[in-house]
């Protein structure tokens, strides 16, 4: 025991000193001329727009954020995982469905990796997965609407970390579990975790027109750590590679236990060997029990199904599917570089970046130079799938991204820099620090066959004395470097909602000219939608009234309802009939135990109320929407649970 | 006077254009509006330049008390227009066909030509009629009541040609594809008029020697 704690007291003392360096060269660069051409650089002139999109996941925020580069303006907070009273989402009828699970309602999660899809290899802007990392889950959001159009849970699965990523032509987004545990969950002493536990690799087909998800199979895995994953791409397409760590799998103390084994593996998976194998009716159907929800474009409405059998696939009953590649010290990133070629393991305790050849693995796989099993599954040798390594002098690389020019780009959390590399030389052409403890970066498509090399966005965890301080609680710092030169140069400081772990970028052009400016009223299918106001209405049944509601600029119709009772439930149904770009309406209402709504132009979104006094209560438009917004407004008569008025509703009477 | 008879024809199906395109187009611009609001004024109605624009634009003026924009079956012109126009054109090119058959000469097509533009500036005279009453005659309960700076309530009467500023908005009235058509072919058939008119002359000089060469013979 003391003997770890003298190590890793050396390795925070080492990163004091290395943080200290960096320091220093911040604070010089951040002066004199070189701040104002730096400037030049990130400024958008207003009225202009940004070259780039980013997505940056929220991390604990459990949502998506979009932001401008260079400008590292955001725009828009895209909830998947986490309610939203922003827009009522998790909070309305419509998109309650969207957050339930085995588990029940789940209103939140931890998301980590955005993955935008592709077509070829390239970035093709169709729709943008993301996981939950807590309660395993993968979301879809749609990417001419910006919102979540659906999310399946994965079952068998445990901080679904190795997560969401994508294959080449969006046949699959994959989702590895970064816990492995009993699968199927049952009874038994935590201690018996070695050979028992599970790490469950499972692969989710797209549907390429409407990019519905399906879990196709789940690979049981020996029950290591499965922490990232990426993609083949080009040459390697058809294979995917999952870094690991605790292949010692211990149980306890992981900190220390876990980082015994001098190399963990990178485990490379056929998946289209797989596919194959399950497409001939290989694996086997076991019961689970996972939510799958999904939201209607033109109901405007999700819905959610359990299903209850899930395909797994024994790794060992398809022989040259499974390859472990030892890779130093408990390795975390997991990238493969933009012809495919190299497989990079950013091994977070050691100094060095391990590149393996796609190559030399197929060829050792041919000649079966096999360095024993692990669980049936081969290992290849070290020496054998090696490609170089690179003696960066930095400490901890977490991940790595890429340019078109042939560079690699990697982030290094305890000696906090950015590390730039040439692929195939290995040698290290510049280095830059980070302020402070940089996580993930992004290059613009810098993990796709054709990356958008012009700035690389660092992600950093630690913020303090970047920006104004807000106590003890501040939101994490990002930096803009731009990489068009030899050099890179750091241009910009932006704070980020939540903790981005990951993000993902891609020209404006890809995206601005199909995002979606309004829902059109006469496709909304919604069961209570009113495209009429002429049909607005008020219903009863049984106990539960139905408030058929339109709104334009700027009234409801109907804004005066009596013969509601104490008692009743009220379903406000809210039909936006503005189609104009930009005019949303809200709706809220004195004492809901929600949050408000707000509905775009085109749009029906269901707020309940449950009145609990007698009286005269008002609700109003909760958003500005015209120079008589404030006269938006209404009120609902509540009587006594006893009362006989009837029903009655009225606009302008 | 063949020739001038095609060009006849032809310029009287110029006026075809306008059962496609818009006779004349209103773009409403103000600093919300990057992307402006749009009509386009049809023989036979008024439609959107940029889908939901009439349905914007009526939202913007029930503020200040304006009347929504008619609808085709809301004003006898959008019915009247296309059967005057179609009956002009069916004059014109049957004029066209007869001087092509040497049965009319060429006063016909200017004949026809000033009917058309009396026709014309009829209708230009009712269009700024009806802009008047659209932009004067206001609803007495609108919502904002706004007046002139000498006291007088406030005219939204978009221009007939040109630019005009009304509130925030930027209005731009001016002719549309079917307008530049239809002055084209009239132009045209101007033409047509004239290669008629020379054409005729050219004949009657020829007539005319050959009818002295007649004489000299029958001496
Ligand atoms: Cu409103």
């Amino acid at each position: 025991m003391k003997k770890y704690r003298y190590s890793i007291t050396t390795l925070l003392v080492l990163a004091l000193v290395v943080a200290s360096c960096g320091d220093q060269n911040g604070k010089a660069s951040s002066n004199g001329a070189l701040s104002s051409s730096a400037a030049e650089k990130v400024y958008v002139a207003p009225g202009e727009q940004d070259e780039f999109y980013a997505f940056l996941s929220g991390g604990y925020s459990g949502n998506l954020t979009v932001y401008g580069l260079p400008s590292g303006r955001m725009f828009k907070e895209i909830p998947v995982f986490s309610q939203f009273p922003t827009s009522g989402y998790g909070y309305s009828e419509e998109t309650k469905p969207m957050l339930n699970t085995s588990y029940g309602f789940v209103p939140w999660d931890d998301l980590h990796h955005p993955d935008i899809s592709q077509t070829n290899g390239e970035l093709d802007g169709r729709w943008i997965f993301v996981n939950g990392n807590n309660t395993p889950r993968i979301g879809r959001v749609n990417l001419s609407t910006f919102e979540t159009e659906e999310i399946i849970e994965i079952p068998n699965s445990a901080g679904n970390h190795s997560s969401s990523f994508i294959t080449e032509n969006t046949e699959y987004v994959v989702a590895g579990t970064r816990f492995s545990v009993p699968v199927p969950q049952r009874d038994m002493p935590i201690n018996e975790y070695k050979g028992n536990f599970k790490g469950a690799l499972t692969f989710i087909s797209v549907e390429p027109e409407h990019g519905r998800l399906d879990i196709k199979f789940q690979l049981l895995m020996p029950g290591f750590n499965y922490d990232l994953s990426h993609p083949g791409r080009g040459e390697s397409h058809g294979w995917f590679f999952f870094t690991t760590y605790n292949t010692e799998e211990a149980n306890s103390l992981m900190e220390v236990n876990s980082s015994q084994n001098d190399k963990d593996f990178i485990a490379a998976i056929n998946w289209k060997k797989i596919e194959e194998y399950v497409n001939g009716g290989g694996g086997t159907k076991i019961p689970a029990n996972y939510a799958h929800n999904v939201y209607d474009e033109t109901t405007h409405t999700g819905t959610s199904t359990m299903n209850k059998e899930v395909l797994t696939v024994d790794p060992t009953k398809v022989p040259g599917a499974v390859f472990f590649l030892p890779t130093p010290k408990s390795p975390h990133g997991c990238d493969v570089d933009p012809s495919g070629q190299y497989i990079i393991g950013n091994g977070k305790l050691s100094a060095d970046l391990t590149i393996h050849s796609f190559d030399k693995m197929l060829a050792a796989i041919e000649e079966k130079k096999f360095d024993g099993e692990a669980y049936g599954i081969p290992i290849l040798k070290f020496e054998d799938v090696l490609a170089g390594t690179v003696k960066s002098g930095g400490l901890g690389p977490l991940h790595t991204e890429f340019d078109a020019k042939g560079n690699a780009y990697t982030t290094f959390f305890i000696s906090s820099e950015v590390v730039k590399w040439k692929l195939g030389t290995w040698e290290v052409i510049d280095r830059k620090p980070t302020f402070y403890s940089v996580g993930h970066l992004m290059i613009p498509g810098g993990n796709s066959r054709k990356p958008f090399g012009k700035y690389v966005v660092a992600m950093n965890k630690i913020t303090k004395d970047r920006y104004l301080p807000t106590g003890p609680e501040m939101e994490h710092s990002a930096q803009i470097y731009d990489i068009s030169g030899e050099k890179m140069e750091l241009i910009y400081d932006f704070p980020t909602h939540g903790e981005p772990h990951y993000a993902a970028g891609c020209p404006a052009e890809l995206l601005a000219p199909k995002s979606k400016k309004i829902y059109r009223l006469n496709e909304n299918k919604h069961r209570y939608a009113v495209t009429n106001p002429g049909e607005a209405r008020v219903e009863r049944d049984g106990n539960e009234v139905h408030i058929y509601m339109s709104t334009i600029r700027s009234h409801f119709t109907p804004d005066n309802i009596e013969g509601v009772k104490v008692g009743d439930k009220v379903y406000f149904h809210i039909t936006n009939h503005e189609q104009d770009f930009d005019v949303p309406h809200g709706f809220s209402i004195i004492g809901q135990n929600t949050s408000e709504l707000l509905v775009m132009p085109g749009q029906t979104k269901t707020s309940v109320w449950e009145p609990k006094q007698v009286g005269v209560w008002p609700f109003y438009c909760t958003d500005f929407c015209s120079a008589l917004h404030q006269e938006m407004q209404g009120y609902v008569r509540v009587s006594p649970a006893n009362s006989n008025i009837d029903l009655s509703w009225s606009l302008g009477e | 006077m063949k020739k001038a008879s095609i060009l006849m024809i032809i310029g009287v199906s110029f006026l075809l254009g306008l059962f496609n395109f818009p006779l004349w187009n209103i773009v409403l611009g103000a600093p919300q509006y990057p992307e402006p609001l749009g009509m386009n004024i049809h023989i036979d109605g008024i439609r959107d330049m940029n889908e939901f624009d009439l349905q914007n634009i009526d939202g913007l003026n029930h503020y200040i008390g304006m009347r929504k924009l008619p609808k085709p079956e809301e004003m006898w012109e959008f019915s009247v227009f296309p059967m005057v126009i179609g009956g002009m054109i069916i004059l014109g090119i049957l004029v066209g066909l007869l001087g092509f058959l040497g049965k009319v000469d060429y006063k016909w097509f200017i004949g026809w030509f000033m009917i058309m533009s009396i026709l014309g500036v009829l209708g230009m005279y009712d269009f700024n009629a009806w802009m008047v009453d659209y932009g004067t005659n206001l609803d007495p309960n609108a919502i904002m009541k706004l007046a002139n700076p000498d006291g007088t309530p406030m005219s939204y009467k978009p221009p007939l040609f040109g630019h005009a500023k009304m509130l925030n908005f930027d209005v731009t009235s001016l002719p549309a594809t079917g307008a530049w058509m239809m002055f084209t072919g009239m132009m045209l058939t101007i033409i047509a008029f004239f290669i008629g008119k020379s054409a005729k002359k050219a004949t009657v000089k020829k007539h005319v020697v050959t009818a002295i060469k007649v004489k000299t013979n029958d001496k």
